[in-house]
């Protein structure tokens, strides 16, 4: 049933891909079309996918199709069933979104075509990764996903940089596709077949093992984008329409997670601690530089991109923290790292993307992308205003909202580090939650500057104090989202009980204790060592909130309230120019931190054609300019030396082909 | 059943003490300064007069800026009913752990930085990026100390870890120690204290906390008001409860509960006239020096732990 139900949501992606060229001639046939399979996929897949999670389905299939000696391997397990659930949940909110959102591209000047083939090819790629068992159908779908979702990148070819940002994307995603690649073959030749089942049962020596291992970090955490391997993401998210940011940002850096747990947990299976510490570390890294970099942004949608690095590295601190106490044999606690690694893998999917809609109808209603342009929108666009900042909130880990639970976990988690024998690992542990705890603060800040300038104060631009409010399909799917949100937060018990369905996979193990308490509480550990209760949180805020406001009320009735301008010193009217801004707002924290980025500053003192002043602060990527820039020039100057073999002399040429043959002609005699 | 009524009612006590210590640290500070100064009860006299006047609102103000007292002193009470007053024990303490308890600190925090970015006013803006700084700065020290307390007393659980303290025999944990001075100067820092913020001060360049609630006015202040008394409060229980847990009552019988009350009441009476004196004693820090003085009590938080790994850890 469970696997029936996947095949439809492959097929109806399929389909919503397909189907819609019969219709080419009408753009609101294929549209409807190909919008409406997609919400079809993406409900069948919610009911497979959970139903997988949820009756611990595992089912093998093998299609007749692929090469004539190797058929494609399908396998269902809670594994797959979780992701493909996250895929399939946002891809249906993506479909309710989508077809209001792609209106605007209707009067543009690119047909709606390809924007839905290759939409559709996108979601029948990530559902295949998730089925893949062996490691070629693995490859074609992750391919699949590479270069449909390189087509969308580019989908607004007409601007240089969206061009520009297409190609390093798929530049990447191709290097990591070969360190994937070479990865399977480490496995695969020792294994000497391609499915999954009989790489599980091959023993690597530890130095094999490690290589393989290192080779999936690389490859996976390429498309994941952790630090420094992220350039691609800050420049391919902002310029796809933002439906699609929200299933690449959401969804596609969590394939890349399925990928690694999937290679790590449960093809090399034998884990050694060592690998976790450098998870761990690479998670730590790419947490802290992930919100530095972000809170320096100042267009929305690129500073969601960071987000997402920032977010991929608290789900490796949790993978990296139970791998650890996977190799050291703790493998109570390396189930419950992995259960915070996951549960932040689902929030994260959730609020993302509604931070990617929300920013997405900003976009289109204001036509601006910049934060310094925009301000006062709460008035203009209520609906979003609300489910913007619910998510703000959630992605800022405050209770009682989804965030907090997973980041809560992970912190559970780091605390029974003690437990270690190795002193220096549980020295460095609390270390690395003093991080997670630098960057949900951090991250806080970061949201408080958004919502403030974005939403909040006076509008900064004529744009924005005429934007209004986005059509039915947007808010509904920024609506459902936000209550999942709060759901994941407030029934984190539920939630957890299911995740460990996965973990019991895995590792062989559960972590009975932290349910044992009843639906209300959530003990990790045991009752004594730590304890949440989400649904009394949320209850204790509204009560407390109730009570205050039902005691303050009355008082309204008696004493109206009085609408004043706001207090201006006595030196005359405010404007939105006297506001603080981005710049301004994150000013101390970029002195704080002032080495983590490249920072150029340019004052101009007030001239003829700037009666104000000029102020220009421009904020660079490290690793962009000193480790990928390093490497562009060095490979320009090595195909500039190579060039000199390409004389234009066709005799030459026959001779390189002559030499090339005798070569090869001794290779095969050899 | 009794262990929630003893919840409601210390939640109660809790929110009829708070503007107590906060007018009985002012009024220690003005005797030490050589002025008049205003009774400790002054505070109540002002909550109430503020709940009696009218409600100003800006034009620009949006529903954000309503509705935030209400959250923010919500929160705040909220955090004050897990925290031990007198007693442990209480059902109310398994409700949430010290982090839940720094997140709904957060939360809190949240919600007072929007209300200051709302009305749209520079000052506002200010106090709300002045206000992120620093407690992105202060929470992972504060995280790094309750760590290296939880390491020792294995459990985050704040109820757990009192009862663990006074069931063992008095000793010195140099963990303690250096996580004790850390944890007190993340409290100043986080209740907006001389020297990082100054809570008497109207002054532009120097205010955090009274730059965001600039343009709050009658009862939507007095929430503000009180919810700052609250947070002064619950930090000085907090520290009560972790390094000073004598006293405190672990049966709900009348004697222990009357103890546990008074002894309390000395703890914070003490802890009001230290913070006094300090506030007397140092002058308010500029801006920029607060990352080094949060990044010591960071380092002191990272010695706690380091030391608690090397020495107590047998």
């Amino acid at each position: 049933m469970a696997l029936n139900l996947v095949y439809l949501t492959i097929v109806a992606a399929f389909g919503s891909a397909v189907l819609p060229i019969l219709f080419c001639r009408s753009t609101v046939a294929s549209k409807l079309v190909a919008f409406i399979l997609l919400g079809i996929s993406g409900l069948s897949g919610i009911l497979g996918g959970g139903m997988a999670l949820l009756g611990k389905v595992d089912i093998s299939a093998e299609l007749p199709i692929g090469l004539p000696w190797l058929h494609c391997h399908l396998h269902l397990d809670p594994l797959s069933g979780f992701f493909l659930f996250l895929v399939s949940l946002i891809s249906l909110m993506a479909a309710i979104y989508g077809s209001a959102y792609v209106r605007e591209y209707q009067q543009g000047s690119q047909p709606l075509l390809p924007l839905t083939l290759f939409t559709g090819l996108f979601v029948v790629g990530m559902d295949l990764v998730m089925l893949a068992d062996d490691a070629f159908s693995f490859m074609i779908a992750w391919e699949l996903m590479s270069v449909s979702s390189y087509f969308l990148v580019a989908y607004q070819h007409q601007n240089e940089t969206n061009r520009r940002a297409a190609f390093i994307y798929l530049l990447m995603a191709q290097i990591g596709g070969l360190f994937i690649l070479l990865g399977y073959g480490v496995l695969a030749s020792f294994s000497g077949a391609f499915d999954f089942s009989s790489m599980q049962a091959v023993e690597l020596s530890p130095a094999w093992s490690s290589l393989a291992f290192v080779l999936a970090l690389i490859g996976f955490g390429m498309k994941a984008g952790i630090v420094p391997l992220h350039v691609w993401l800050p420049q391919a998210h902002p310029v796809a329409p933002s439906h699609i940011s929200a299933l690449m940002s959401g969804v596609m850096l969590k394939v890349a997670i399925y990928g690694f747990i999937r290679f790590v947990y449960d093809l090399l299976g034998n884990i050694y601690w060592q690998w976790g510490v450098m998870v761990l570390s690479i998670g730590c890294i790419s947490a802290i530089l992930g919100v530095l970099y972000a809170l320096m942004q100042h267009d929305l949608k690129r500073l969601l991109a960071y987000h997402s690095v920032e977010n991929i590295g608290i789900i490796y601190m949790g993978l990296g923290l139970s791998m650890i106490f996977a190799g050291t044999n703790h493998l109570e606690l390396a189930t419950l790292g992995l259960i915070a690694a996951l549960y932040h893998c689902l929030n994260h999917a959730l609020f993302k993307s509604l931070l990617f809609l929300g920013a997405g109808a900003i976009l289109q209603q204001s036509r601006e992308h910049n934060l310094e342009k925009m301000g006062g929108l709460i008035k203009r666009m209520p609906v979003t205003a609300f489910c913007f900042l619910i998510g703000c909130i959630s992605i800022s880990a405050l209770p009682p909202f989804n965030g907090f639970v997973s980041e809560w976990l992970t912190f559970q988690t780091a605390l029974q580090g003690t437990i270690l024998t190795n002193h220096i690992l549980t020295a460095l542990i609390p270390i690395s939650a003093a991080v997670l705890a630098l960057t949900g603060a951090l991250a806080a800040a970061c949201f408080v500057k958004v919502y403030g300038v974005c939403f909040l104060g006076l509008p900064r631009s004529q744009n924005c104090a005429e934007a209004t409010e986005t059509a039915y399909g947007p808010q509904l799917s920024q609506i459902l989202l936000a209550a999942l949100c709060l759901f994941f937060g407030v029934f984190p018990t539920w939630t957890v009980s299911q995740i460990e369905n996965i973990a019991q996979i895995l590792l062989p193990t559960g972590i009975p204790m932290a349910t044992s308490h009843g639906w209300l509480w959530l003990t990790p550990v045991s009752s004594d060592v730590a304890s949440y209760g989400a649904p009394m949180v949320f209850l204790g805020i509204g009560s407390a909130w109730l009570i205050v406001w039902l005691w303050l009320h009355p008082r309204r009735k008696k004493m109206e309230i009085r609408i004043a301008p706001a207090w201006d010193c006595g030196f005359g009217s405010l404007n939105a120019r006297m506001q603080y801004t981005a710049t301004s707002f994150t000013m101390p924290i970029r002195r704080i931190f002032r080495p983590v980025w490249f920072i150029s500053e340019n004052y101009q003192q007030p001239g003829e054609n700037a009666p104000g002043g000029r102020y220009e602060l421009k904020v660079g990527d490290w690793a962009w300019l000193k480790i990928y820039q390093l490497i562009g020039r060095l490979l320009l100057a090595t195909a500039k030396r190579a060039a000199f073999i390409q004389g234009g002399n066709i005799r030459i040429y026959l001779v390189y082909s002559f030499f090339t043959l005798l070569f090869l002609l001794w290779v095969v005699s050899l | 059943m009794n262990g929630w009524i003893l919840a409601i009612v210390q939640t109660s006590l809790l929110l009829l003490c708070a503007p107590l210590l906060t007018g009985w640290v002012k009024w220690i500070k003005c005797k030490l300064q050589s002025r008049q100064g205003a009774p400790p009860w002054q505070p109540y006299r002002d909550l109430f007069k503020l709940f009696k006047k009218e409600v100003v609102l800006a034009e620009s103000a949006s529903p954000i800026f309503r509705v935030a007292p209400y959250i923010v002193f919500g929160v705040t009470v909220l955090a004050g009913s897990v925290v031990p007053m007198f007693a442990i024990g209480l059902p109310t303490a398994a409700i949430a752990d010290v982090i839940v308890l720094v997140g709904f600190f957060a939360l809190g925090r949240f919600f007072l930085a929007l209300a200051g970015m709302d009305v749209g006013t520079a000052f506002g803006g200010m106090g709300s990026s002045r206000e992120m700084t620093i407690s992105s700065l202060a929470e992972p020290a504060m995280l790094m100390a309750v760590f290296t307390l939880a390491m020792t007393v294995h459990s985050t659980n704040l109820a757990s870890m009192t009862r663990y303290l006074l069931e063992q025999p008095l000793q010195l944990y140099p963990s303690f120690v250096f996580s004790a001075m850390g944890l007190l100067l993340v409290a100043v820092a986080e209740t907006g204290r001389i020297p990082i913020d100054n809570p008497a001060t109207h002054l532009e360049l120097t205010m955090v906390h009274e730059a965001m609630i600039l343009e709050y006015t009658g009862r939507h202040l007095a929430l503000m008001e009180w919810g700052a008394m609250l947070k002064l409060m619950i930090y000085g229980m907090l520290l009560g409860d972790i390094f000073f847990p004598w006293g405190i009552a672990d049966s709900f019988a009348p004697l222990p509960l009357l103890i546990g009350f008074l002894s309390l009441f000395l703890k914070l009476f003490l802890l009001g006239l230290s913070l006094a004196i300090m506030e007397t004693g140092l002058a308010k820090m500029r801006f920029f020096r607060v990352p080094q003085y949060l990044g010591l009590a960071f380092i002191l938080c990272l010695l706690g732990m380091l030391s608690h790994v090397i020495l107590e850890i047998n």
